[in-house]
């Protein structure tokens, strides 16, 4: 014990010597595990709360039964059922817009307390336990969470006022219930969303639903049974966004491993003396590596304990972006508040220990195989450097098999990420090989003896450079294909929306009375062009939610809604209420092709129409589907007006906006101009990948970090190589201009090949993985200014790297040089 | 039997707290406050058939009770509850839809050899789930109902409920008169002096079907008919009640209840009932109840199964004994109900129903 504490006492006294190193291993770990940390802290605070909003109603595996057609049914049939012997439980939900500086929108849930399956938990606490006659009312209770509370701008006992001027039951706080949701008694909710006798949903207890009896004959073809899956629905929907992120914090977390690894092997290699000083004092082999490991852990502590609390600092500054894309892509609530088990913060810690482990255990075990008496061998990484290479490049090679095979055969979004992976740990391993090939050309070329000392030099710091160049590889191909796909499809939104909001003013009305008396009103005024109604029928299609927007034949939409594909006389068939348009994420899922015919669960049975044509349905978790209005209300007898498209002479829209407003009462939620709605959009495509932006950098920089840290380590062991040439007579700050030279030929060929690696990858995440993971494709887009300020930053990081161990090579003392021919070699 | 307003209102305020003790009414926060807003059971009003059959939405709380004696073709006992409770969470008027302020509760039991099954359901007034209309008379809830099937009033009836591995199809026949309790059906229940709307029909006979875990039984017997409405809960210093319908030897009836107070001093009052229908309101003194013997039961506390009863005036000193002492309610809010047998002068049988242990 006491040879473990001298031992170690040894082994750390070369950190107080070398603070830099030490920095550079702690700030690798540091790095590393707040990167990982952090996107896993967005990760589970995001699947904590789609847990507790799945459980917002959580029972036994509770089964339910739905509208066969729309969304909503009668409540009477809630009534037949029960005096049939079902023991069903009514539900009753939609959702609530409030007035204010950000409108806002909240999920309302109603429910029938006295019917509620047994074992039924309502917000984390059992149906029963709340006092019923309070929820009930008058006046009734609107549970909410505090971080939904919050938001509204709200304290506990207020009575919210909806944007429709409904008042809410006194809002009370339940911290058990999910973000997003106010849960009230049904009669309230039936109230608050205007549905008066109107019903989501019933809930039957599992035991029930094993083996229930056929639905009486009037009602199978209302309503079918359907497992629970609300909650599930969100997490499948929103598992993608979480792989995409889970891959950034993965690749940061390697990419700060390689600065780990760069920092040890620098400091094994420094202390070979001292071990085998150590060694020859009489302290054991397995002593040693005990020490060492020890030492090891404690660093690995030390920078896991650093980085998981700066993972929790990052994740809270991100929080609010993840939020918010979440929100604005999937309808997902997430809270505004990090809440994190213990679990997560010692994950970190061990995630910390695994990657000093991985990053150091080469060190361990080359220290382990030290040779007692023999003496160092001047060049650590330099033996076998050809079979090396020629190894790495197979392995390169069975990489890019594996990649191509993913991207043939692959049909799952970690597919997709698998051939990503496999690309780039390819390219990374490629990267050696090619280097050293282009140096060879170089090689053949260079005249002049320092010219090719400079090439041959060059290449004998490859293996060295190697891991750090890899590195930046990855960085800046991440980078550059991040940045590509983020920029690329910005434009294509961007576009999208200018085509697709052509109309002047949006209006959501009340209901389709209120929605035809507008329309009505509206026909006679001047200075109004068109008014398009949009009809719409909620459904699911093969389990998944479906939206039918019916709409009228007018020449505005052969004008302004951009199709991906169609057939020769779309808009006529879809007029003709002959052909239908699917969104290109529908089409996806429901494996459709123009062409194909579209079956559609109709009152009088199946409708089928043919698909006449395909468009981009952008940040719509749901799917949408485009029909004529009239062959839409003919065969659903409950679609209803939502909202209408009005065309003005631009000088009448202001005006006309402040008579509809004061007519009919609408809000700033209900109507809506062109310019504010683009606003609203682009504001949360920009917060969508504010995160992603965020994360990306923060890679670069510990690609960059990585480099220098790996560069230092080189310097100190380059002396012996710059020592002839200084004999020789080439002055020490030519050599360490030659040294930057060649620090630069290594990176620009790094940074040269990480463009177009970069672009494939951009290829990949808008080809490949935005198809798996959000049923869209987007056209590739290369931007050269961007890949240029990329290709710059990468050298402007390299230059910055070299600098440091440069400017003490410059410094060093004539003395320093000659000792190293004074030294054993 | 003013006493079951304090399972209602218990029951209905407190759902899922079947592992709390019952708590004493008056405990409940404001509840006394608004009683006063409800209709107030007041001497003087003649009960009218077949309206007052129907709810009474200006008051708190009412119910549609029966229970039944039954006897299968080998001779043995079976026992069968059937009961509908309206409760108002505010006074006023019944409303359509969800406003309505009546809450529904319908328990209903099966009791025989092998033992006792029981079963509830709640519902929600004013959606068409539980009800009663009084012409022609109906009440259910979900799909238990008890309605007429002839007549203005309830002399026929038919009577059908399930629940988990029981059900039950009666047809209950009644050529007997309603007997109204206390004075002209205006039923006092406390030495304060509160009072019920309290009438019977004890007079049926039972013929039907009864299923239990898929085996099926025809049976027949005595079925009794409670309707009591009210608005007032129970003093807060009585904390459970025993009550006894009885179908003795000979055709007459007699119905006896016992309060049991904190200060030992039980309220008890009850009515005998002739053959022919003449009823008489029987004084506290005129009763003697005596616990014999105790049953341990689900919820681990020990009920009185084993009681001897005594009437002097009218004759009766008989030692009743459960069927099943272990008839528990297991429901929302729990308490012993089932049926008895009666040794002694004279012979019958009946039901007991105990609660607040």
């Amino acid at each position: 014990m006491a040879m473990l504490r001298i031992s170690l006492l040894a082994l750390l006294s070369h950190w107080r010597r070398h603070p830099l190193q030490l920095f550079s291993i702690l700030t690798g770990l540091w790095l590393a595990t707040a990167l990982w940390t952090g996107v896993q802290a967005l990760n589970s605070q995001a699947r904590a709360d789609y847990a507790r909003a799945s459980a917002l109603l959580a029972g036994p595996a509770q089964a339910q039964l739905v509208a066969r057609r729309g969304e909503r049914f009668e409540q009477a049939a809630y009534v037949q059922l029960r005096r049939s012997g079902w023991p069903v439980s009514p539900v009753l939900e939609g959702r609530l817009r409030f007035a204010g500086a950000e409108p806002l929108s909240v999920r309302l849930l109603g429910i029938e307390p006295l019917t509620l399956p047994p074992g039924t938990v309502v917000a984390g606490q059992p149906g029963g336990a709340s006092d019923l006659r309070a929820f009930i009312g008058p006046p009734g209770q609107a549970w909410i969470a505090a971080d939904t509370l919050q938001r509204l701008g709200l304290q506990p006992g207020e009575r919210a006022l909806t944007s429709d001027g409904q008042r809410l039951p006194p809002l009370q706080v339940h911290t058990q219930l999910a973000p997003g949701v106010i849960v009230v008694d049904i009669g309230h909710a039936q109230a608050l969303l205007q549905a008066p006798g109107q019903l989501s949903r019933l809930l039957l207890p599992a035991d029930f639903a094993v083996r229930p009896p056929d639905l009486p004959a009037a009602l199978a073809e209302l309503l079918q049974l359907q497992p629970s899956s609300a909650g599930d629905d969100l997490q499948r929907l929103t598992d993608s966004f979480h792989l995409n992120l889970s891959a950034l914090g993965l690749l940061a977390f390697l990419v700060g491993l390689f600065i780990v690894h760069a920092a040890i092997g620098l400091a094994l290699e420094q202390r070979r003396g001292l071990l085998r000083t150590l060694r020859a004092c009489g302290v054991s082999l397995r002593g040693l590596i005990g020490a060492l490991a020890v030492e090891l852990g404690l660093l690995a502590l030390l920078g896991g304990l650093a980085g998981v609390a700066c993972g929790y600092l990052l994740a809270s500054l991100l929080l609010d972006d993840v939020a918010a894309s979440l929100r604005g892509l999937y309808g997902a609530e997430v809270a505004g508040q990090l809440s994190l088990s213990p679990q997560w913060w010692l994950s970190g810690i061990a995630m910390s220990l695994f990657g000093a482990l991985l990053a150091g255990g080469n060190s361990l075990w080359r220290a382990a195989q030290l040779p007692l008496l023999a003496l160092a061998l001047p060049q650590a990484w330099r033996a076998a450097q050809s079979r090396w290479l020629r190894r790495q490049a197979l392995l390169a090679g069975v990489l890019l098999l594996l990649a191509a095979g993913c991207w043939r055969f692959g049909d799952s979004l970690l597919a997709a990420f698998a051939m990503l992976a496999a690309l780039l740990l390819a390219a990374a391993l490629l990267l050696p090989a090619l280097l050293d090939a282009t140096l060879a050309v170089l090689a053949r070329h260079s005249r002049g003896p320092l010219a090719e000392w400079f090439v041959a030099d060059s290449r004998q710091q490859l293996p060295a450079l190697a891991l750090a160049l890899m590195a930046l590889l990855l960085a800046l191909a991440a980078s550059v294909g991040v940045g590509s796909m983020t920029e690329g499809f910005r434009q294509t939104f961007v576009g999208w929306l200018d085509q697709r909001l052509s109309a002047d003013l949006y209006l959501t009305p009340r209901d389709t009375a209120q929605a035809l008396e507008i329309s009505a009103w509206l026909a006679g005024r001047p200075g109004v062009e068109a008014v398009l109604p949009n009809w719409r029928v909620d459904m699911r299609l093969q389990g998944w939610p479906v939206q039918l927007q019916g709409i009228v034949d007018h020449p505005s939409y052969r004008r302004h809604w951009p199709l991906l594909e169609q057939r020769a006389d779309a808009w006529t068939q879809l007029a003709a209420g002959q052909g239908a348009m699917l969104s290109e994420q529908l089409a996806r899922r429901l494996k459709l092709g123009l062409g194909d015919r579209l079956p559609l669960p109709g009152a009088e049975g199946e409708q089928h129409l043919s698909v006449v044509g395909l468009y981009a349905d952008y940040g719509n978790p749901r799917g949408h589907l485009l029909v004529s209005a009239d062959w839409l209300r003919r065969h659903w007898s409950e679609a209803r007006l939502s909202n209408l498209s009005l065309r003005l002479q631009p000088a009448q829209v202001a005006a006309l906006k402040e008579q509809l407003e004061q007519r009919y009462g609408l809000d700033a939620t209900r109507l809506i101009e062109q310019a504010t709605l683009k606003r609203w959009s682009t504001a949360v495509f920009e917060r969508t990948f504010a995160a992603t932006a965020a994360l990306n950098s923060l890679t670069l920089l510990v690609a960059g970090v990585a480099l220098f840290i790996s560069l230092l380590t080189l310097g100190h062991s380059r002396l012996g190589q710059l020592a002839p040439l200084w004999a020789l007579g080439v002055g020490r700050t030519r050599l360490a201009w030659l040294s930057l030279g060649q620090t630069l030929l290594l990176a620009s060929l790094t940074v040269l090949l990480a463009m177009p690696l970069g672009v494939l990858l951009a290829w990949c995440l808008v080809a490949v993985v935005n198809v798996q993971a959000f049923g869209w494709r987007l056209p590739l887009h290369v931007f050269p200014g961007q890949l240029l300020q990329l290709a710059l930053l990468g050298l402007l990081t390299s230059l910055l790297a070299a600098a440091g161990p440069l400017w003490q090579l410059a410094r060093r003392q004539p003395a320093d040089l000659l000792r190293q021919f004074a030294d054993e070699r | 039997m003013n006493a079951r307003q304090a399972l209602l209102i218990g029951a209905l305020l407190l759902l899922g707290a079947c592992d709390e003790a019952p708590q004493p009414p008056g405990g409940f926060a404001g509840l006394g406050a608004d009683a006063a807003a409800f209709a107030q059971v007041e001497r003087g009003r003649p009960l009218q058939f077949p309206a007052d059959h129907g709810a009474h939405h200006g008051y708190r709380i009412e119910w549609w009770y029966v229970t039944a004696n039954l006897s299968d073709e080998q001779g043995r006992d079976w026992g069968v509850q059937w009961t509908l409770f309206r409760s108002a969470l505010r006074p006023g008027a019944d409303e359509p839809g969800w406003n309505s302020p009546n809450l529904w509760m319908g328990h209903a039991a099966l009791t025989g050899p092998y033992g006792h099954q029981s079963g509830e359901t709640l519902a929600r007034g004013g959606i068409g789930q539980a009800g009663v209309e009084a012409q022609p008379f109906r009440a259910w809830i979900d799909d238990w109902s008890l309605h007429s099937t002839a007549g203005e009033g309830l002399e026929h009836l038919q009577m059908q409920a399930s629940g988990k591995d029981f059900r039950y199809l009666l047809q209950l026949d009644s050529d007997g008169p309603l007997v109204l309790h206390g004075a002209g059906g205006y039923s006092v229940k406390s030495g304060q002096g509160q009072a019920s709307w309290y009438y019977s029909q004890p007079f049926y006979r039972v013929s039907g079907e009864i299923e239990r875990a898929g085996q099926r039984y025809a049976v027949s017997g005595q079925a009794w008919l409670d309707r009591e409405w009210s608005s007032q809960p129970l003093a807060a210093d009585q904390h459970g009640w025993d009550w006894f319908s009885l179908h003795l030897d000979g055709g007459a009836k007699l119905m006896l209840f016992r309060v049991r107070q904190a200060d030992g001093l039980h309220y008890r009052a009850g009515t005998w009932i002739a053959a022919d229908g003449r009823a008489v309101a029987l004084r506290g003194e005129q009763i003697q109840l005596d616990e014999l013997a105790w049953t341990r039961q689900a919820n681990g506390r020990k009920v009185p199964t084993r009681w001897r009863v005594r009437v002097a005036d009218h004759g009766v000193d008989v030692q009743a004994e459960s069927i099943q002492p272990r008839a528990w309610m297991g429901t929302s809010f729990p308490y012993w109900e089932g049926p008895i047998r009666l040794e002694g002068s004279p012979g019958g049988r009946g039901y007991l129903e105990m609660t607040g242990y």
